[in-house]
């Protein structure tokens, strides 16, 4: 026979304004099986769990229930109460009277039966229930960082700095991503490059990471502090380890007009190819699809040249296998292209820009060496208008967001323009200028007050070219709704960030949730904002959305101190609520029938097919196993299965009936 | 119900179109061909309506943009909020005639679709020669044109009888059950 | 191949009357059965939508009904306007059953759904081969392809051309040999219906679109609606009053200028009722 203890809170006038407290603790003690029934202002106090632990003591009780708030909110501090009185915790059950029964319901006698009710239903429950214990999970001290940007760079360093081992994968030739694309960063201007790349070449030298570029993460088994990721290593052609890095392939190579990524399309480069002069690692990589060896069979001119005989044409991409403990999402933004944009042109007008493409031409090592010229004719345009909001809070293009980061880098250009072109005149057309940042707003007025940027209230209906000049169609809706023409040189589209192009294969392979737009969700937009949904996944950066420098390093950062926690100890613990297939002595070993239908409906892979052998190892039956690591208790084998071998402990079938029949009966 | 929710709720079930969705961009009237010539431009009239007061309603329908705006849609095509603003022009002239309120200039925009309806009224098709008949007799301006009818005469392009169709009841009955019998002004 | 229903509307049977001839005159030449629907009224473009909204949907609607119950699957709508408004009706009430069946009780029929054709889709789909095979005297001018407002916009009901640069109208008269000129004035407005309530509007507006390809050395504008035409055409005085040098480039339709390549004489496709003279020797090698 139980001894259970009934334990029935006020929650001060929470529950016992509503519900008659002492009457349900003197009904509760008429239940078969209590065997001491009480009630108290405040449960969770320290004099509230005092009751409950000595009367675990005294009585010697082999149950408790406490009638109280959501199981959320106390469980764990009744378990543990129950636990310090040497009561297995799990033997300890919550009565949600409070959410389920006073918040909800009038003051009445029918509220207090309700109450009754639910406690009864808990103490059949704690009758069924069995003694469980936490599981433990061991923990791989290593991360995976996937994206090599600064948000990448950022989670890298600060992981490895905290004395963990880091594995970082980028799908690009060299680290860096965007931020080493950019001139100067605002708001205070300083060149991106100088505070980018010492950071770069950090991370090759630090001896906590390995740094695989060319490379992308081809799957993700697994579960926190457990993980095993595939990398696919692409076939570069160079080997990395003679290659010195000298440049003869580069010079030598016949195909020479490539369209350079790293220059947003603008300036070219060769077949065999270093994305920029500051690359890490800073040598060089075949780019299959334009070399003309891959594509005719002949050349191999690289081949020849170099001194070190580096170059490996048959070398096939490599699969390797890393286990993590953790994984950091870094995989950054990309911005609309101006094809997107048929007002403006359908991206067939030369010198109508991406604001990518405006920061290579501003940076000094662009195509340009720093001089805005236009690319049609390079010509240095004295009238340049720049248009933000383009493809951003744009509904019908399918973007309602606002991408954040171009008020800013379009003050950034104007001003950058017109400190290089003096007797230039630059226009902005803008629906709100969104600066809030530190110095931020300052940073705008200072172009339109110091550096005369003229900002005109309106968007821009069409561009066109006429003449050599762009035609720009706008309107100042401060003047009521003037119409403005400028004849521009140039034009500047502000266009949307947008999210990478693998982003919703990426999210797919690692199992995590993304927004319609294909921005990676997180787990709580305020209060986990660099986890995702799933455990020991972190995001930082604009693969998350749109997000300046600063914002990028700050949650790369909390990522990084996110791993940092979870590696701080050797072992994981989880709660023991996970479904099990039932064992049971020879010759039946259990009752699952191998059917492996659980296999295919577990929506976390937990589950495979084991095979039970004798001792000269012939199978004698295959039996479907849980991974307690991957189980999160959901319960979908449960009712899958057909021979009812699978329970879920905490919740088991027994459990829940004698709960369900608690509540029927009258 | 509040006079500003009470003029949107109007704007919206006559036109579909919800006012509040705009965000004065200013992209309808950058792009508009006849901005110029509006007392108040595409934006400008949205904001009136988004105000929802019973005075800039009546603004709004007194307006001349309302009359001299030629259904181009581009403003609808380009708008971000994807606001049919021609349409909400066809409601506003149909409330603006029904208040008998609409702008002075709107005279002969609205001679013009008068003499086109009663044309198609009568016959179920447009008959060129008597709607232009038709309208100079409504605006008065007899002289508007003459010089081209000759020419188009020995072009073949004005046709002195008018075509009627055979099931002229079938038009007539649509006038009847959709206009009502025009009130003549 | 079955017949296509030929929904004129009343320009083409008055002040436009050469598009409608050009387009059963081309129909004829190359082969593709077109049959006028019968007993078919105005669609009331482009004045009943000004006036009401019921109206507007329920003259077009007439119209959809009368092609749907003579049988036919297409329809085909030369005239811009009157192709505008059939689609507008058709697409607001497939997708408003009450206002369907309230339409379909003032018209006293079912609105059914035909498919309605643009002349560019009714050539696309029936006429290139045959073009191409009775081409006989290639254009061999630059010419401008205007669309104007109703061919393309608004673009979700109309769900044809990309919108801001269109180029069926490009492509068929690349087939008959023309250059068409890239410009930026293939669909600002002229003036649509204007023509008559405000005749210097109308001269401004399409003074600007003449501008535009004139400038660009058009030695003739391509068009596909009435209103375009008779606007840039016949209020040519308006026009040239607002242009720094008067033009005389011509303006044609389509249909003429296929019909003329493929063989037709100009008689034929009635270039003869326009107001600017087209010069034969500067559009056609002959």
């Amino acid at each position: 026979m139980s001894k259970i203890g009934v334990f029935v809170c006020h929650c001060g006038e929470n529950i016992g304004g509503t519900v008659d407290c002492e009457k349900v603790a003197q009904e509760a003690a008429k239940i078969p099986g209590v065997e001491v029934s009480t009630d108290y202002k405040y449960m969770c106090s320290d004099p509230g769990q005092t009751i409950i632990k000595n009367a675990i003591k005294e009585k010697g009780l082999d149950g408790v229930v406490v009638a109280a708030c959501s199981p959320r909110m106390h469980e764990s501090t009744f378990r543990a109460a129950c636990s310090e009185a040497c009561l297995n915790p799990y033997m300890c059950e919550i009565a949600n009277i409070r959410e389920h029964c006073s918040w909800v319901h009038e003051k009445g006698e029918a509220t207090t039966q309700k109450a009754l009710d639910l406690v009864r239903m808990q103490v059949e429950k704690v009758k069924k229930d069995l003694p469980l214990s936490t599981i433990k999970v061991p923990v791989t001290k290593k991360a995976l960082v996937i994206g090599g940007g600064i948000a990448g760079i950022q989670a890298a360093l600060d992981i490895a700095n905290a004395g963990h081992k880091v594995i970082l994968v980028e799908k690009e030739p060299s680290i860096g991503g965007h931020m080493a694309q950019l001139s100067e960063t605002f708001p205070t201007l300083d060149c991106s490059q100088c505070i980018l790349t010492p950071r770069m070449v950090e991370v090759a030298q630090h001896p906590n990471i390995t740094l695989y570029t060319y490379a992308e993460v081809e799957g993700l088994e697994g579960f926190i502090g457990n993980f095993k990721a595939r990398i696919r290593l692409k076939a570069r052609s160079v080997d990395l380890e003679k290659c010195t890095g000298c440049g003869m392939c580069t010079t030598k190579c016949p195909t020479k007009k490539v369209p350079s990524e790293f220059n947003a399309l603008m300036g070219l480069r060769t077949a065999i190819y270093v994305p920029s002069p500051q690359s890490v690692p800073n040598k060089p990589t075949i780019d299959k699809e334009h070399c003309v060896y891959y594509k005719t069979g002949k050349c191999k001119l690289c081949e020849k040249v170099c001194p070190t005989g580096a170059i490996t044409f048959d070398a096939p991409d490599e699969i390797i296998t890393e286990e993590v403990g953790a994984v950091v999402v870094c995989t950054g933004f990309d911005v609309a292209p101006t094809s997107e944009f048929s007002e403006y042109g359908y991206g067939r007008y030369k010198d109508v820009i991406t604001g990518l493409q405006f920061e290579r031409l501003a940076s000094a090592s662009g195509p340009t060496m720093g001089e805005i010229r236009r690319p049609s004719d390079g010509t240095v345009p004295k009238k340049i208008v720049f248009v933000a909001c383009a493809g951003s809070r744009d509904a019908a293009k399918g973007r309602p967001y606002c991408s954040k980061i171009c008020c800013m880098y379009t003050a950034k250009h104007a001003m950058l323009y017109q400190h290089k072109v003096h007797d230039g005149e630059s226009y902005v057309f803008y629906m709100d200028i969104r600066a809030g940042g530190k110095n931020y707003d300052e940073f705008v007025r200072r172009a339109i007050e110091d550096d005369g940027v003229n900002y005109i209230r309106g968007r821009v209906a069409r561009v066109y070219e006429r003449d050599g000049k762009l035609i720009v169609k706008g309107v100042d809706t401060l003047l009521g709704g003037e119409q403005v023409e400028i004849e521009a040189d140039m034009v500047v589209l502000a266009t949307a960030g947008v999210a990478n192009k693998g982003a919703e294969d990426l999210a797919q392979k690692l199992h995590i949730s993304y927004d319609k737009y294909n921005f990676f969700a997180e787990a709580h937009p305020k209060l986990k904002p660099v986890e995702t949904n799933t455990a020991g996944i972190f995001l930082a950066g604009a693969c998350q959305s749109p997000k300046d420098i600063p914002d990028t390093v700050a949650a790369a950062s909390g990522a990084a101190v996110k791993v940092a926690a979870l590696f701080s100890k050797d072992q994981l613990l989880r709660e023991p609520v996970v479904a099990v297939v039932n064992r049971m002595a020879p010759p039946v070993f259990s009752t699952c029938v191998g059917c492996s239908l659980c296999v295919d409906i577990c929506p976390y892979s937990a589950i495979t097919m084991e095979n039970i052998k004798d001792r000269g190892g012939n199978v004698i039956k295959t039996v479907a196993s849980i991974n307690p690591g991957l189980c999160q208790g959901c319960g979908t084998c449960v009712a899958f299965c057909r021979s009812k071998s699978i329970d879920l402990q905490g919740f088991s079938n027994e459990e829940m009936y004698s709960s369900v029949m608690a509540a029927l009966h009258e | 119900m509040s006079e500003k929710k009470s003029i949107s709720t109007h704007v919206k079930s006559t036109s579909g179109v919800d006012v509040s969705h705009c965000y004065q961009c200013g992209k309808c009237t950058a792009g508009c061909v006849q901005a110029e010539r509006m007392d108040y431009p595409p934006q400008y009239i949205m904001r009136l309506l988004q105000t929802g007061s019973e005075e800039n309603y009546e603004k709004v329908l007194r307006s001349r943009s309302i009359w001299v705006c030629l259904n181009c849609e581009n403003c609808y095509e380009r708008c971000p909020q994807s606001i049919d603003i021609p349409h909400v022009m066809d409601m506003l002239r149909e409330e603006s005639l029904k208040r008998g309120i609409a702008h002075k200039d709107a005279s002969k925009i609205i001679a013009f679709h008068r003499s086109f309806l009663s044309q198609i009224k009568n016959t179920g098709r447009l008959w060129e020669v008597g709607m232009e008949a038709e309208y100079k007799l409504r605006t008065m301006d007899l002289m508007q044109d003459v010089k081209l009818v000759p020419s188009m005469l020995s072009k073949g392009k004005l046709s002195i009888l008018p075509e009627v169709i055979v099931d002229k009841a079938a038009v007539k009955k649509i006038f009847d059950r959709t206009v009502g019998v025009e009130k003549e002004k | 191949m079955e017949k296509v229903g030929l929904y004129p509307g009343c320009s083409l049977k008055g002040s436009s009357r050469e598009y409608g001839e050009s387009v059963v005159a081309l129909a004829r030449v190359l082969g593709l059965p077109l049959e006028e629907i019968k007993d078919w009224n105005c669609c009331g473009a482009s004045s009943a939508h000004a006036v009401s909204k019921e109206l507007s949907l329920a003259l077009p609607a007439r119209v959809l009904s009368l092609a749907a119950a003579q049988g036919y699957k297409e329809l085909l709508v030369p005239c811009a306007a009157c192709f505008s408004r059939l689609k507008t009706t058709q697409h607001t009430l497939m997708g408003d059953d009450e206002r369907r069946k309230k339409i379909e009780d003032i018209i006293g029929a079912e609105v059914g759904g035909v498919k309605i054709l643009s002349v560019m889709e009714w050539l696309e789909k029936y006429a290139i081969d045959a073009i191409k095979e009775k081409m006989n005297h290639p254009i061999k001018a630059r010419v401008a392809c205007y669309y104007g407002c109703l061919l393309v916009r608004p673009s979700g009901v109309i769900k044809g051309d990309r919108v801001e640069d269109p180029q069926s109208l490009d492509n068929l008269v690349k087939l008959a040999g023309a250059t068409p000129i890239d410009w930026a004035f293939k669909t600002e407005c002229c003036g649509g219906g204007m023509s008559i309530a405000a005749t210097e509007t109308v001269g401004k507006l399409s003074a600007a679109v003449m501008e535009d390809a004139t400038h660009r050395g058009a030695k003739a504008i391509v068009v596909a609606c009435p209103m375009c035409h008779s606007n840039l055409d016949m209020r040519r005085p308006y026009i040239n009053k607002n242009m720094e040098k008067a033009t005389d480039v011509p303006v044609l339709y389509i249909t003429q200028l296929l019909g003329m390549a493929c063989g037709l004489t100009a008689e034929e496709v009635s270039v003869g009722r326009h107001f600017v003279n087209y010069k034969e020797e500067e559009i056609c090698q002959k």
